[in-house]
């Protein structure tokens, strides 16, 4: 429609070169996504309308000779009606659309895991030396019987006579949120994958069916079942080592999602089974559950279809009434439950909902797992809390609030260059990430990424380590749900209340 | 007014202790005086705020009553909390536990003990059917919790439980522990580092036939008790020792683990073992690290519990607390200290420390002690 020089929209961020070091190499044309370069006749010139802060180009400039600056030219500051709002009404105005972004909300909400303090054992009970003595981390995700119930062999020596149902085991409480092919790139899926085999955990496929290139890291993957059923066949069910029914993402919640189809090629045509070219729509609703007794239908015709052989989880949102919704899916027959909170990831969602729906995950899981355990009926699934977990720190609060894992998505994104532009949604991550143009995903080496995001994952769990030796505990199951190892600092005391801790000196 | 109970404030009661235990396989019984010399011996591993002994076997003429040990704070308390009993139980004998005014034991509670069983046609029977010991249970858990001034510290048959604020030599004195006899006792010396002087907060802590004695801090303590809640225990103490014992209720009593399974679950062998271990084995205790992985005791311990079967003394899954086992004849002692044994034992048959994890586990009317994981690591 308008062009951008007659747009009210002023350019967010300055592409500047230092033309007094730039030697014309030109890496920045060919690296940026976006098309912010050109070259004009003698020199580099930018476009700064184009830039969005993704900081591939300076990253790859060999004459660090560009920088990336927050447009100085100012909207006049005023508290309420800020720049977020004044842009949107220009966009809004000029186009008529929705606003859309990908990532999580970028709003300044109360982050309520930089208010929980960690304990540590001086005097009446030792630390745990880390580096000397055995610190397990491995977790089991999955239904538990209340009870175990034996046998007696002929030597009397009891043998177990529970049935257990499935497992997933992970060498460490972390999986990878689920991150379709369509909304990211095959080697970025395949990075994920290679990490996800070497740590002994998972990845999840999102709803983006299962590529045949990851069929060989079936055992560390979690299929996902979504509203729009791409990609869904006996076959796919099979394949992983266990199955995920979406209902909700905590960046959108009540919300379904929307591929375009300019990026449906063959390749995402043939796993989601859909013609090139097509639309790939998600409805907002599963068109088969409209209550929570469909829901137990559908796990049911899940774990029919697989024998009974693999665990199903039930992914939702957080949202007000988690708590309640939650204690219906356990009861419906979810072995595990995945809640995701409102600073959650997404490929693309509007604005109005990832800023305003939903809530933090911090206070949901608190609340979820004592609900179950008010119900006596925790043991019967496995929680996985998500929702933008930014450090083992994170991880390690979430785990001592009630949860068994945490879900890592947009962390395992950074790894691979994301510098959470927010801008999924188009089609032209500089980063080979949120793309499926060819000269843009070949940059992605799934091997190089993969092995960073191995580091990562090891690295936070040696810091989980740490923490545990520091807390005088040698497993994790010993911390998991453990909130009097936790402390409120500058909290209301509505908010301890929610969270079940006490503030930091009580 | 004395402190039965834990009023406070304080969300939980830790210390560090010493502690003791004597048991003869073929129930040949000693005075309270061995265990009394045995544990003054650890005289310095408590602080004077808190001593007591469990003993078994001294109660032959009423072994098939519940003998119950309530201390009061004052007399409303007793009426109030006897019209209870009285609505529920059919009550044997009652009368004063015999005490002895010593110089060292100057203030303490009311205390009466009961010989007692639950009525048949006790009134809640209108709603649960529940058996005789899981009526005892709830009685001893709604009376601590809501009775104020009362608090019913011993509840098994056929043994009891004689404690109280001071050092345990001192509280043997005063509860005259030289006249009485058992075939099997438990001794606790007490170092509470955030608590004043507390009745009702001193070892061993029972529930039915079970009695501990803890030295240690539960680092998992609030997984545990969260565990326990969900199953409906009432933690209304506070204390490690308590967490303990409701465990082993919920293993053995209310589950039906072997003794010997139980002791998997408090101190949980790591998974490098579990993986080395024949697949029986292996599914086995990997079930039961999945089941009551929030079950573990995780953190320094040394406990001695004992129960109508028996004794079993274990140290937690590294052996962060002292724990030394000995046998001689059909007795086998433990002890924080050595030293402690041989003052009562001077040449035992053999003197080992346990491995960490690694149960002694003592049963009646077995003459040798079963030494070692008994699913076989």
């Amino acid at each position: 429609m308008t062009k951008s020089s007659f747009s009210s929209i002023q350019s967010e961020y300055l592409a500047l070169i230092d033309h007094t070091k730039c030697v014309r190499c030109k890496r920045c044309i060919q690296n940026c996504g976006w098309g912010t370069y050109s070259f004009g006749g003698d020199k580099i010139i930018a476009d700064h309308f184009k830039c969005v802060a993704c900081g591939r180009c300076y990253t790859y400039c060999p004459e660090g000779a560009i920088s990336i600056v927050k447009n100085p030219t100012v909207i006049r500051e005023n508290y309420n009606w800020q720049e977020y709002h004044i842009r949107n009404i220009w966009k809004q105005s000029e186009t008529g659309g929705i606003v859309i972004s990908g990532m999580g909300t970028t709003f300044k909400y109360k982050k309520y895991f930089d208010h929980i303090l960690l304990d540590a054992c001086q005097v009446t009970n030792p630390s745990i030396d880390p580096l000397r003595e055995p610190m397990e981390l491995k977790t089991y995700l999955g239904k538990k019987p209340s009870k175990i119930e034996l046998d007696f062999n002929e030597e009397g020596e009891p043998v177990l006579k529970t049935k257990m149902p499935p497992q997933i085991e992970l060498q460490t409480p972390f999986v990878f949120g689920a991150m379709s092919y369509g909304s990211i790139s095959l080697n970025a899926q395949k990075a994920v994958a290679l990490a996800a085999r070497a740590l002994g955990i998972v990845m999840n496929t999102g709803e983006g069916g299962l590529h045949d290139d990851l069929i060989p890291f079936g055992k560390n993957i979690i299929v996902q079942v979504a509203s729009g059923r791409f990609g869904v066949h006996r076959d796919y069910l099979n394949s992983g080592i266990a199955v995920e029914i979406k209902i909700g993402q905590g960046a959108k919640p009540g919300i379904g999602g929307h591929l375009p189809g300019e990026k449906i090629g063959m390749d995402i045509s043939r796993t989601r089974m859909i013609p090139i070219g097509t639309d790939a729509i998600s409805p907002a609703p599963h068109h088969d559950i409209y209550s929570i007794e469909d829901l137990r239908q559908l796990i049911f015709a899940i774990k029919e279809a697989t024998n009974y052989e693999k665990p199903v989880s039930v992914k939702v949102a957080a949202v007000h009434n988690i708590a309640a919704i939650v204690s219906g899916i356990v009861r419906a027959g979810a072995d595990i439950v995945y809640i995701d909170g409102y600073t959650g990831g997404t490929g693309a969602a509007p604005n109005i909902i990832k800023d305003h729906v939903g809530i933090p995950i911090e206070l949901a899981l608190a609340q979820v797992d004592e609900r179950l355990r008010d119900e006596g009926i925790r043991n019967e699934a496995s929680i996985i809390a998500a929702g933008s977990i930014r450090s083992s720190a994170d991880a390690v609060k979430a785990i001592t609030l009630g949860a068994d894992a945490v879900a890592i998505g947009t962390a395992a994104l950074i790894v691979m260059g994301c510098h959470v532009c927010g801008r999924c949604n188009t089609g032209n991550c500089s980063w080979g990430i949120t793309t499926q143009r060819p000269e843009l995903v070949r940059r992605l080496d799934p091997e190089v990424y993969g092995e960073r995001l191995y580091n990562l994952i090891s690295a936070w769990s040696h810091e989980i380590q740490e923490v545990l030796g520091a807390m005088g505990v040698n497993s994790i199951e010993s911390l998991r749900g453990s909130r009097e190892r936790l402390r409120g600092i500058e909290l209301t005391d509505a908010e301890l209340r929610v969270l079940g801790i006490k503030h930091a000196g009580l | 007014m004395l402190k039965l109970k834990n009023k406070f404030g304080i969300e939980r009661d830790i210390s560090g202790c010493g502690l003791c235990g004597i048991i003869n396989t073929k129930r040949v019984k000693t005075t309270g005086s061995d265990i009394k010399k045995a544990i003054s011996v650890e005289h310095d591993r408590g602080n004077g705020l808190g001593g007591g002994f469990a003993v078994y076997g001294n109660y032959e003429n009423y072994a098939g009553l519940y003998a119950f040990h309530i201390m009061y704070d004052n007399l409303s308390a007793k009426s109030s909390v006897e019209e209870y009993l009285k609505n529920n139980f059919v009550i044997d004998k009652e009368e004063p536990i015999p005490t002895s005014k010593t110089s060292k034991i100057t203030e303490h509670p009311y205390l009466h003990r009961y010989f007692m069983k639950p009525k048949s046609d006790r009134q809640d029977k209108l709603f649960h059917d529940l058996g005789d010991d899981d009526f005892v249970v709830q009685s001893v858990m709604l009376i601590n919790e809501n009775y104020d001034g009362a608090y019913v510290f011993s509840s098994g048959k056929n043994m009891g439980v004689f404690k109280g604020v001071g050092y345990p030599e001192d509280i043997a004195d005063f509860y005259k522990l030289d006249e009485v006899e058992g075939y099997m006792w438990t001794a606790h010396n007490r170092f509470p580092t955030n608590t004043p002087g507390w009745w009702g907060g001193a070892h061993p802590f029972t529930l039915l036939d079970w009695s501990i004695v803890h030295n240690g801090e539960i680092s998992s303590y609030g997984i545990n008790k969260r565990y326990l809640e969900m199953y409906k225990y009432n933690l209304s103490l506070k204390t490690d020792t308590e967490v303990i014992t409701y465990i082993l209720d919920i293993l053995i009593r209310k589950h039906g683990l072997p003794i010997e399974l139980a002791t998997l679950v408090l101190a949980a062998p790591f998974y490098q073992s579990i993986d080395k271990m024949n697949n029986e084995k292996k599914e086995l205790l990997t079930a039961l690290r999945q089941i009551y992985g929030s079950a573990l005791l995780n953190g320094p311990f040394a406990i001695v519990f004992g129960y109508s079967g028996g004794m079993v003394a274990m140290n937690d899954r590294i052996k962060l607390r002292p724990l030394v086992a000995a046998t001689m004849g059909d007795f086998t002692y433990v002890a924080s200290e050595e030293a402690a044994i041989r003052a009562i034992c001077p040449s035992p048959d053999l003197v080992w420390s346990p491995r960490a994890g690694e149960p002694v586990i003592v049963k009646f009317e077995e003459p040798v002690p079963q030494k070692g994981r008994v699913i076989g690591l």
